[in-house]
């Protein structure tokens, strides 16, 4: 996640975003090449939005704006496309913050939470990877004591990173190990502890009651923790992505976002959406299976690889 | 899943059949709402096009406006346009082949597959009788291969041995060999997630099907998938060849609109539903049911169903025969009763099957239904002594007492339990007196009517 990386992170996305973004550009293109902006322009133009899954709402707003401006003009491919993605950059810039680690906090305590299958603890691998590279001493705890072998996954991202891992038997009580985690975290000096949960889907209450029960525990040994609460949002997910976001801030207090999967022909447009209505900063995007392939989030170079366009704005 | 959307959907209708006439306008505007409910309900756009524009043109016909309950009739048209959608009739999955019949599990990352696997591994099991042996070939994902075998030893299936090193054809291989030596009648591959537009790993996947000739080839989707779903679903279509489609977590809220586009986008049917995290909760995909179940018309049959396997036969047979050999019913006889209804998947899960439940989710969270109160009540009939549970006319104000602190309970519950066990009692008696079965037999046929059972007695008597 750092400045040197950038090339390869922006080619990594584009490459993934491409194949995605050639399509929602090529609806585009074949609307508006060179034409006046009309009413059935605007429509077509909503259309490849809502393919791009920003959702109804998000949508028509997007394309309400754009028309204000520019309705009856002539205008070209690149330049709506331009356009859409100042735009889009826009509602994305206030979003995008990397993750601060806090080195007063013995330890920073990070939280993974996030429905089955969204890719926590691919992610929480990824993320000690970063910070040991980054000389953070990181310990991490396999807290989903559910799914069949997450602890075994867990152990192995141990192995290749080289980083602890503090374990328990499966079916074992999460909120326990998390104590344990704590005060291990805190005996061994550590100055980043991650903590995996199980998927848990956000309408199942007792699944959420005992999220809150890991916070509660967590709290016991240091109040301020868990410092921050990530949710992992997979780029799959549709308009369902804002009752996810909606149920965990409200039962887990989710600080910040992760999106994992833009590396497939999912475009993650919901992320414009959440961005306007949630305002939850989004520390990080996952665009690959190994652990190099956790990159920050860039908005502008999101919104240009939405929209398809080649290399970073003049 | 779907209850949202078809609380959107009813609401929208609800307006249409509440109107003497319709005219062309009003129909346009409710298919404007219908266009943004399925819109948020994830359904591909393309989909949603077509839709509403056959629905319009059906619905503005002469015979539908002419007709005296006009809204009614505009459902119906929706109702026939989304089994038309979703399918007409159940397809099973093609198993009964020259064993090894040989299933291939396709999908992204996260999607669900290898709980699926397992899922479908006890399916094949326990409803059809059938030797599966389960195969991991997920070399991508830590841990993954030890994850089905795992699953597999919670569910009595046999997994294939791992070998440390061999890649997913040569692990295909050999699961076929030990198939075809050992007598299995299915072989289930677990493969490992790929996105459709990796191209060496959809290369791996079709040398996998090569090698392995798969009869059945299931892309698992999640139901929370957005627009991209048709997209996947065509691309694992047209370079490995899919036969039917797993939808998983529709026990959460998304509306699933997926599950809509995805059959008229691929032609391919949606073959099983995955409706939870415990190992049964696979369901069989019936269209027809499902439709019924978006627009808030219950799925009576689907409950019936699921009570036909989870309470056992003989378990319900024994009960029946004490009724009638004139013993009473005790505290014993409820217990068993509440695990009974706890293998439905309690209160909620057997509510959301019913009809005309879906508008009443709201207050239904209001009255607090949960489902550890059949658990409580289970905790305070074991908190009972075994003469206890036979002679209700022991529990006095001291038992009480101690009954509620063994179960961690107020005094008030056990009351309240009692109440309800006496009243029980009382039907049970004269439900002897007209002969007929117990008290699932009289149960049963009063869900296959159609009838909604009086629950309320377990909710607390609470009014809803």
């Amino acid at each position: 996640m750092t400045e040197e990386k950038k090339t390869g992170w922006l080619s990594r996305l584009r490459a993934g975003l491409k194949k995605s973004s050639n399509k929602l550009s090529e609806n585009i293109v074949s609307v508006l090449t060179k034409k006046k902006l009309d009413d059935e322009a605007l429509e077509q133009l909503e259309e490849a939005l809502l393919m791009a899954d920003l959702g109804p709402a998000a949508a028509a707003r997007l394309v309400a704006d754009f028309g204000k401006t520019r309705f009856g003009k002539d205008v070209s491919e690149t330049e709506i496309k331009e356009a859409l993605a100042e735009q889009i950059t826009v509602i994305l810039q206030p979003v995008a913050h990397p993750l601060v680690i806090d080195r007063d906090k013995n330890p920073f305590v990070v939280l993974m939470v996030g429905v089955n299958g969204a890719g926590k603890t691919t992610t929480i691998g990824k993320l000690a990877q970063h910070y040991k590279q980054q000389g953070l001493q990181v310990l991490m705890a396999a807290g989903d004591t559910f799914r069949a072998a997450a602890v075994g996954q867990l152990k192995i991202w141990g192995e290749r990173t080289g980083v602890p891992v503090v374990s328990g038997d499966e079916g074992c009580d999460a909120a326990a190990l998390a104590y344990q985690a704590m005060e291990r975290a805190r005996k061994d000096a550590v100055d980043l502890l991650l903590i995996d949960t199980a998927g848990r889907l956000h309408n199942k209450n007792d699944l959420m009651q005992e999220l809150a029960k890991i916070i509660r525990v967590i709290k016991k040994q240091d109040e301020s923790a868990p410092h921050a609460i990530l949710l992992v949002l997979d780029a799959t997910t549709g308009q369902n992505a804002h009752a996810q976001v909606e149920s965990f801030r409200e039962m887990a207090q989710v600080t910040g976002l992760v999106v994992t999967k833009l590396d497939g022909s999912a475009k993650g447009g919901v992320l414009v959406a959440l961005a306007d209505k949630f305002k939850l900063p989004v520390h990080a995007i996952g665009v690959g299976e190994t652990a190099d392939d956790l990159q920050a989030f860039r908005a502008e170079d999101f919104a240009r690889s939405l929209m398809g366009l080649e290399g970073d704005a003049a | 899943m779907f209850e949202g959307l078809s609380s959107k959907l009813t609401g929208i209708f609800d307006r249409l059949t509440g109107r003497g006439a319709l005219n062309e306008a009003d129909v346009t505007e409710a298919m404007r709402e219908v266009r943004v409910a399925l819109l948020e309900a994830d359904v591909a756009l393309p989909v949603i096009k077509d839709f509403v524009a056959r629905v319009k043109e059906a619905a503005v016909g002469q015979d539908v406006m002419r007709s005296i309950t006009p809204g009614q009739q505009v459902v119906k048209i929706v109702h026939d346009h989304l089994v038309d959608l979703l399918g007409r009739t159940a397809e099973p999955l093609n198993v009964g082949v020259t064993p090894p019949a040989v299933i291939m599990m396709l999908g992204l990352q996260g999607s669900g597959k290898t709980t699926s696997s397992a899922k479908l591994a006890k399916y094949l099991t326990e409803q059809e009788r059938k030797k599966v042996l389960l195969a991991s070939l997920d070399v991508q994902r830590p841990a993954a291969q030890e994850q089905l075998a795992v699953l597999g030893q919670q569910i009595n299936v046999v997994s294939l041995q791992i070998i440390a090193g061999q890649t997913p054809v040569q692990i295909a291989g050999r699961a076929l060999d030990t198939a075809r030596k050992e007598g299995f009648d299915v072989l289930i591959l677990d493969t490992a997630g790929r996105l459709s537009i990796d191209e060496e790993l959809m290369a791996e996947a079709a040398s996998v099907r090569d090698a392995t000739g798969p009869h059945e080839r299931l892309l698992v989707v999640d139901a929370m998938t957005g627009q991209d779903a048709v997209e996947t679903a065509r691309r694992f279509d047209a370079q490995i060849g899919i036969t039917g489609i797993v939808m998983t977590r529709i026990d959460g809220d998304a509306r699933g609109g997926a599950a809509l586009s995805m059959r008229a986008v691929t032609g391919k049917p949606i073959k099983f539903l995955g409706v939870g995290e415990k190992t049964a909760a696979l369901e069989v995909y019936h269209p027809d049911r499902l439709a019924n179940r978006i627009l808030g018309m219950g799925d009576v049959v689907s409950l019936v169903e699921k009570a036909a396997a989870a309470i056992d036969a003989n378990e319900a047979r024994d009960m029946a025969e004490k009724f009638m050999s004139g013993k009473a019913f005790d505290f014993d006889d409820l217990a068993k009763h509440l695990q009974q209804m706890q293998k439905l998947g309690g209160l909620s899960g057997m509510m959301g099957m019913l009809p005309g439940i879906g508008k009443l989710k709201d207050k239904l969270k209001d009255a607090n239904v949960d489902d550890k109160l059949l658990k409580r009540q289970e905790a305070i009939i074991r908190s009972m002594t075994p003469a206890e549970r036979k002679d209700v006319d022991l529990l006095g104000a001291a038992r009480k007492r101690r009954i509620a602190k063994g179960s961690g309970v107020e005094v008030s519950e056990v009351n309240k339990l009692i109440k309800q066990f006496l009243e029980m009692q009382r039907v049970m008696k004269q439900v002897k007196k007209m002969g007929k079965g117990g008290l699932l037999g009289g149960l049963m046929p009063k869900l296959k009517g159609g009838e909604m059972p009086d629950l309320s007695h377990l909710m607390g008597g609470k009014e809803f």
